[in-house]
């Protein structure tokens, strides 16, 4: 099932146009993910696809029940003291506020959040400090409190950026998990570029001239893909 | 001592400075965990400096005090948002604003009755200067600060954590900050005549920071600082009163004492 495609998009930031003629699909279960260098209008695109940004041209279709704000969405390193007093717990719940009209949390919504920290393996850490957890721990709390926002789709901004090897592991570990056991789409924005495609089903490339959309077996046998994975399609 | 604080109770203008400290305190405690984690608590500062231009203006004018002083820092509050959002020497602005109003305030106050004890209580606090009516309007307003803090609880947690996500996941932040910046304009001015323009900020900042030294949840920080700031306020009222010294001041003077003994604490448990 088809959750969502791109038209021929343009946007711009700043005045700039950044974004020409992109456009991509993405069904349940994928796993795209969107590469390109630094400036090459990565979080202007899911700005677009989150709703916070409007499109120059072309148009962004949602698949009939989904919202741009029903969007599970893991923000690039996001800027949290590790001093803010809040549990993994509280962090998790108010991941189920955003399609709620409740003012207090009710039972589904607790359910939820129980459920995505048992799925992500914190249920025993939902009283912990999230300041003292380790960088995959807290990367895994954010993902929970994405998934209780959205179960359809779920959009990842350079989510390995900040974790060491091993972490980075764990987390691909989980995704693959969650889209095959949940059946959700997800977006990953990176620049570690070999690394991503190989865990993903199909790549968008940003470029500074042209744009590359397909599978990922498509990516790695195009002249953009062969050279920027470079040694490793021609070893 | 207990003698002393029965025959204080007697009072009926202590009475009131009592009750409306423990609501002021009591909104400004919650509202600062908030403030704080967002760092925007020097903005009480500034918005008490507000205030009194604001109040001073209004003696001058012969108005209702609180009538004036309300609807200004409101004003006020929404412009030191906006300038620390979007200007990256947010903190100069805050303090060329503020020091202008005090200014200003002064000013006006010498033109027209010269500094009498009235300006002083602005400026350091005074149990003594809460009128009735002051009471009347105190009272309302901050059990609406109050019941409106608990209804959007959660949301403010959500958007004090993370505001990118919460944007992003379609929560109206927008309306969630432009309440937290009433709720703190009102809070401030309401404030500021039992603590003072100068210490108003105390309120606000010393209980959540307090209590962030022990407490590792934003549920628990925020009912240890609602215990931290109305226990501060009325040790502080009852030193003041029997030693005679200004109420802001030894309502200060405690919360620090607090922070010193929860420092403590957290040092020998760690």
């Amino acid at each position: 099932m088809e959750i969502l495609r791109a038209n021929n998009i343009s946007a711009s930031y700043d005045k700039n146009i950044v974004l020409k003629n992109v456009s991509f699909s993405l069904c349940a279960g994928e796993l795209l993910s969107v590469i390109g260098e630094n400036g090459s209008g990565k979080s202007t695109l899911i700005k677009c696809i989150l709703g916070l940004k409007d499109t120059v041209s072309g148009d962004i279709l949602y698949a009939d029940d989904l919202k741009p704000c029903e969007i599970g969405y893991l923000p690039q390193n996001p800027e949290i003291d590790s001093s803010f007093p809040a549990s993994v717990r509280e962090i998790v719940l108010s991941g189920t506020i955003a399609g709620s009209k409740s003012l207090f949390y009710t039972k589904t919504q607790k359910e939820t959040a129980k459920k995505a920290m048992s799925f992500f393996d914190i249920e025993n850490l939902k009283k912990s400090c999230f300041g003292e957890l380790s960088g995959g721990q807290q990367q895994r709390v954010l993902l929970a409190r994405a998934i209780c926002s959205a179960e359809k789709l779920l959009i990842l901004d350079e989510p390995v950026a900040s974790l060491d090897p091993i972490a980075t592991a764990e987390f691909y570990t989980c995704i693959k998990k969650l889209i095959k056991k949940k059946k959700i789409a997800v977006i990953m924005v990176s620049h570690n570029i070999s690394d991503t495609v190989s865990v993903s089903d199909k790549v968008l490339h940003l470029g500074e001239k042209s744009n590359f959309f397909g599978t990922t077996e498509e990516y790695r046998n195009s002249t953009l893909g062969k050279r920027f994975l470079g040694g490793e399609t021609n070893a | 001592m207990l003698n002393s604080i029965f025959a204080m109770f007697s009072y009926s203008f202590l009475i009131r400075a009592v009750i409306v400290g423990i609501l002021v305190s009591l909104c400004a405690s919650l509202l600062g965990v908030s403030l704080v984690l967002k760092r925007f608590s020097m903005i009480g500062d500034g918005l008490s400096h507000v205030g009194f231009g604001a109040l001073a203006i209004a003696g001058a004018l012969n108005l209702a005090p609180l009538a004036v002083a309300i609807p200004v820092v409101i004003i006020a509050t929404f412009f030191l948002l906006k300038l620390k959002e979007t200007n990256k020497d947010g903190d100069s602005m805050v303090a060329i604003i503020s020091t202008s109003s005090l200014a200003i305030g002064i000013t006006v106050v010498s033109f027209s009755t010269g500094m009498t004890t009235d300006i002083n209580n602005y400026m350091f606090g005074s149990i003594l200067s809460l009128s009735k009516g002051d009471v009347f309007l105190s009272i309302p307003l901050t059990i609406a600060v109050i019941v409106l803090f608990i209804l959007f609880y959660n949301r403010i947690f959500s958007i004090t954590f993370d505001e990118r996500f919460a944007k992003a996941t379609g929560q109206n932040v927008e309306i969630l900050n432009t309440l937290i910046a009433v709720l703190t304009a009102v809070t401030i001015v309401l404030g500021m005549r039992l603590m003072g323009a100068l210490l108003i900020s105390a309120l606000i900042i010393f209980p959540a920071l307090t209590s962030m030294k022990l407490f590792k949840s934003f549920l628990s920080v925020t009912i240890s600082s609602a215990v931290v700031s109305v226990l501060s306020m009325l040790v502080g009222m009852i030193l003041s009163y029997n030693f005679n010294t200004p109420a802001g001041a030894g309502i200060v003077l405690v919360n620090l004492t607090i922070y010193i003994i929860f420092g403590i604490i957290r040092f020998f448990n760690a």
